[in-house]
This record gives structure tokens, sequence and C-alpha cells, in this order.
């Protein structure tokens, strides 16, 4: 008798299991790390909002959560870049369409240790010259960079080759995404980065602003001349485009079907119009007011494709969203 | 003459007191990075952290989501495990002829236990995600990391059969017991005290994987729980927690310590904290029902 009973029992349970009766609505978002407390933050307070919608995020990094969405695998993606053309052309291969929307900026900090007395601003052609590929093995004292600087090393970090800042940075400064010296040391992680750069007077490196803000007593960060003289990177500098060519945008990047479910719509304008205050929260810089005007707009009339690719960089967001 | 004796008890002394130094050494690193983490993360450790789900305002952030998917996805480990790995081993100490095949067996097995846990999530990725399309679940995550340590539990098991005397298995042939009875009764019960050694620190293992599982696609912020076991429905028990997302403890500490703010610093020494103790509780149950198990086996 027990033994019919059990395996009744196990046929129920496997029943059970192959049965899905999972009915709630959930939002899958995936990509850069960079975006991550943005979105974390939006998720958490939308969730406290609407109890029977649920929201996931995870961290595969922005190319990482692209190979995701082009594939149909997420619903949002957080991208830290625009989307890339190779992307871009297996988005179509599987019908997908997506709406680009900006979040929030982050602006590219230059630092330099506490205690380094010489390095006040550095133009642009000066960073270049640092940080170029050809830079390698060549450019290894601080008076090769600018006569007058003394003849210290150069110890320079950055982030991975893998990281959209990597991309940023190289895109910005050397004229083409990928190119640079390799001769740094590279992490993953940008608080290593800090403790790199604190740790030695003539040490260098770059980052989001996020990073210096909390380290401001160990890091000195460099203004930069981005060709209209030094301008240093703060929350306003960054936000009205001042602060050149460093800041970036980063995104939430829509499937365009998706957003025609009514909880994935209900999110995306949630996200749009908190956006200013917890990128604030997080660490990062909002965009202006009418930005996230421009940007509510486009994703209300479900305008598709990218305006931020390839685009030049130092045009304000504000301009590529109007077009 | 003297001076020779002096310097043989040198000699004679030198090897125990490298020794001890080798090993105050190992253990004072642990020493310290345990005090490190607990000065970083004592503060934080309270029933709250335990309760809630992560947040962006470092003093609200739980672990809740990150501790029941380690709990969920270390039983499930833990059964798939446990038969796969004893009866590999089983099968390659007792049955296996010795030949071509074993020796192949044998060569993969052992070079498998020393394959990166990340070429793991990727096979993981291909075969439980999108061949068997388990999706990012609980399931697919459980799975994957049974990959990683199976051939642990093999090596573990194939071990603890080896050090079974012969004696044993030529008395129970003696007494009429044919080759799976003897197995069963006879040599996998002296074995099993080591077999359980072996799977439970390969347990410890995969607690503290990340890798394998941001590769499957672990998420990292997620404010629900996989659906408990039990219902109030018949029949009473459910799997369909097996298909939820889920997130573990390393990734939720991996994520905390990139982040800027000195708070989220904390959180991750917390959940550090929270993960040690689990680790410690299981290897303290091996040790435990080790030491049941031999007592058991002695009064038999």
């Amino acid at each position: 008798m027990s033994k019919i009973l059990k395996l009744f029992l196990m046929i129920s349970v496997a029943l059970n299991f192959f049965v899905n009766s999972f009915a709630g609505s959930v939002i899958k978002i995936d990509g850069s790390s960079t975006v991550y407390p943005i979105t974390e933050a939006i998720a958490e307070e939308f969730q406290a909002m609407y109890k029977d919608i649920k929201v996931v995020v995870g961290i595969s990094g922005t190319g990482g959560g692209f190979k995701k969405f082009v594939t149909n695998q997420t619903d949002i993606s957080d991208a830290s870049r625009p989307i890339k053309s190779s992307e871009q052309k297996k988005a179509r291969m599987n019908g997908i369409d997506f709406i680009e929307l900006p979040v929030a900026y982050d602006g590219l900090t230059v630092v330099v240790n506490k205690n380094n007395k010489f390095i006040d601003h550095l133009t642009v052609a000066e960073l270049k010259k640092l940080w170029e590929p050809a830079a390698q093995g060549n450019i290894t004292k601080w008076n090769q960079v600018r006569e007058g600087f003394p003849a210290e090393k150069i110890v320079l970090y950055g982030p991975g080759t893998d990281s959209g800042t990597f991309d940023y940075f190289t895109e910005a400064i050397c004229g083409g995404s990928g190119k640079s010296r390799g001769d740094y040391t590279p992490s993953e992680d940008d608080n290593v980065l800090v403790q790199g750069v604190a740790g030695d007077k003539n040490a260098l490196g770059y980052f989001g602003l996020a990073y210096y803000e909390e380290n401001k007593d160990k890091l000195n960060a460099v203004k930069i001349d981005g060709g209209n003289g030094p301008v240093e990177p703060t929350y306003d500098n960054v936000q009205d485009g001042s602060y050149q060519p460093l800041s970036r945008p980063i995104f939430i990047y829509v499937n365009r079907n998706a957003a025609d479910k009514d909880y994935i719509n209900k999110f995306v304008e949630f996200y749009l119009k908190k956006a200013k205050d917890v990128a604030k929260e997080v660490g990062y810089i909002a965009l202006p007011d009418k930005a996230y005007e421009f940007a509510l707009k486009k994703f209300r009339e479900r305008k598709t494709g990218t305006v931020f690719k390839g685009a030049k960089i130092g045009v304000s967001v504000e301009e590529l969203l109007s077009k | 003459m003297k001076e020779k004796k002096l310097i043989n008890k040198i000699r004679d002394n030198f090897f125990p007191v490298a020794g001890l130094l080798a090993t105050i050494i190992s253990l004072g690193i642990l020493f310290v990075l345990i005090i490190d983490v607990l000065k970083d993360g004592y503060m934080r450790l309270n029933l709250q952290f335990l309760t809630n789900y992560p947040s962006r305002i470092p003093e609200k952030a739980g672990i809740l989501s990150a501790w029941v998917g380690t709990l969920w996805i270390m039983v499930l480990t833990a059964l798939f495990i446990f038969p796969v790995g004893v009866a590999s081993g089983i099968y390659l100490e007792e049955y296996a002829k010795p030949g071509k095949m074993k020796d192949f067996l044998e060569i993969n097995i052992s070079n498998l236990a020393g394959v990166p846990s990340i070429i793991y999530g990727l096979l993981g990725l291909q075969i439980f995600v999108y061949f068997f399309k388990l999706d990012r679940s609980v399931l697919a995550g459980a799975l994957t990391l049974s990959l990683v340590v199976l051939p642990i539990v093999i090596v573990a098991t194939r071990e603890s059969l080896k050090a079974v005397p012969l004696s044993l298995r030529e008395a129970s042939f003696a007494l009429g017991a044919n080759k799976l009875q003897t197995i069963l009764f006879q040599v996998l019960p002296s074995a099993f005290s080591g077999i359980l050694s072996g799977v439970i620190l390969s347990m410890s293992r995969a607690i503290g994987e990340t890798a394998p599982l941001i590769t499957i696609g672990a998420l990292t912020y997620i404010a629900f729980l996989p659906a408990g076991p039990f219902t109030t429905e018949f029949p009473f028990i459910t799997l369909q927690g097996l298909k939820d997302y889920f997130t573990v403890l390393p990734i939720q500490v991996f994520n905390w310590v990139s982040r800027p703010q000195k708070g989220f610093h904390s959180d991750a020494a917390a959940g550090i904290i929270i993960l040690l103790i689990i680790s410690l509780f299981i290897n303290f149950m091996a040790i435990y029902l080790r030491i049941k198990f031999e007592k058991y086996m002695r009064r038999k």
C-alpha cells in the first residue's frame, strides 16, 4: 500500500514539475555593471509600488547583455556604450527592434595620488600622448608628457579591455575604441584601481566619477582641457556638458515588442521619470530635465534605432534625442 | 663528536620547525582575513540583513534572496552529485576492467577536476540553459555546479574504496556473499565516512563558486524567492522553485565589493561572514557525520 502511495506521490511531483504554473509577470534585464546600480534602484522602487510585477537584473556586462538582448532572452539591456553594428545586425537577423534611451551621465575621471603636486590639469593631447598604443614602452617618464614635469617613472592604472569605460576612454582620447597602450595595470574592479593610484605617488588612472567622489581623501582629480581650458569633473560640469570629452551617457535598450506589454511600458515610463533622482543617489549624474522629456517622448512614440552609435563626442544628449 | 651530534640535532629539528612555520603562516593569513572581514562587517550583521532584499541604500540592503538561493543550489547539488559521483566511483574502482577504456576514463576524470570552473559555466550555458531550455533557473545552476564538483566526489569515493582492506572483501566472499552484496554491505559502509567527507568538502567548494553561475546568467538583483517546496494543495509538495530565477551569496558579495560606496563594502563583508558561517557549518557537519558513522560501524 505504501509503495503505491509513494509511486503516486512521485508521479504527481513529476507532473507538477512539467506543468508550468507560474503566472506573474517578470521583467528581464541584463547588461552593464556600470548601469546596474541605477536599474537596481529603479527596480527596487518599482516593485515597492507594483507588487505583482517582478523585476530581475543581471550583470553580464554591456556586451554580454546585448548578446542576450539580440536573441530575445531579455526585455531590457543595460549598456554603458551605444550598441555596435555587429550587435545591431544580429538583432535585425532575429527580428528584434529596440528603443535606445539614455538614462544618466557618467563622468570618466582621471585621477592621481593625493601627494602628486605637479599634475593639476592635462590636455586631451597630453592624455593621448600618455595612453595611445605608440606610448607603450616609449613614454615612461613624466617629463616626456609635458616639459617641467619631474623625471619620475609613470605608473598607469585603468579598466580591463572588456569594459565599456575602456571603450569610451580610448575612443574619446586616442580616437578609436580599443586603442590603448597595453603596459598598464588593468582591473575590472574599480576599487582595485583606487587602491593602486592611492598607493603610488607617480600613478595615474581613470574610472567613473562615483569612485573618485567616494575616495576624495586619497585621490586628486585631474582637470581636463578639451580645448576650452581646464575643467574639473564635478556634478554640474558633467551635467551642463562643459566637462569634455570624458562625459558619457549611459543607456537602457528596450525591446520594441516587449515595450507594448503593459508591465514593461509601465516600468520604462517609471524608469525615465525616476532616473533623475535615483542617478544622483547612486553616484551618477542626472541628464538635464529636457533630455528626460525627450527620452520619454521617444519611448512613447516607440522610435526605434540608434542615434548615439558613432555620434560625435561632445554633442549633447538633448541634441541627439531631438533629431 | 659533540659538534656532529649538535648538527644532527639541528637537522632533525629543522623539518618540524619549518612545517610548523608553514602552518602558522597559512593560519595567520586566514586569521588576518577573518579579523579584517569581521571588523568591516560586524555592524551590518543583524536579522534585518538576513530578511531584506538587496537595496540601493547600503543600510537597508540584505541578502535574503542570496542566502535562500545558495541553500537551494547547495541542497540540489548534493542530491545530484551524491548518487552519480558515488556510483561512478564504485564502477571505476570495483567493476571497470583494467584496460584502455578504464585508463581513458581515469585520465579524463582527473583532468576534469583541474578544468577552470568558468569552462563548466559555458558548458552549462549551452547544455542546460539553451539545449534543455531550463533558462537561468535554480535547476540549471545546480546542475552546472554539480558538473564542477563531480570529479572531486568521484576521486574521493575511489580513494575511500581503495582504503578498504582486502581481507574484508575476502571474508565476505568466504561467507558466500556475491560481489554486489560484498560491495553494498561490507565495502561501501566501511568507506562511507570517507565518501561523505569527500561529498561535503566538494560542497564547500561549490558554495563559493561564482564564475560558472554568472556565466549561465544567474542574476544579481532579484527581490523574490524561488517557490518553496511545500504547498497547501495536493500533493503538498512542489518543484516549481526549481524553475525560478535565483542569485547566490558570492554573486551578491561580488557585486557589493565592486560598488564605490563604503556602505556596500560593509554589506559585502557581512555577506562574507555569513558565507563563512555556512561553509564552517558544512565542514562541521562533515566531521560530525564521520565520527558518528565510524562509531556506528565499530559497534556493528
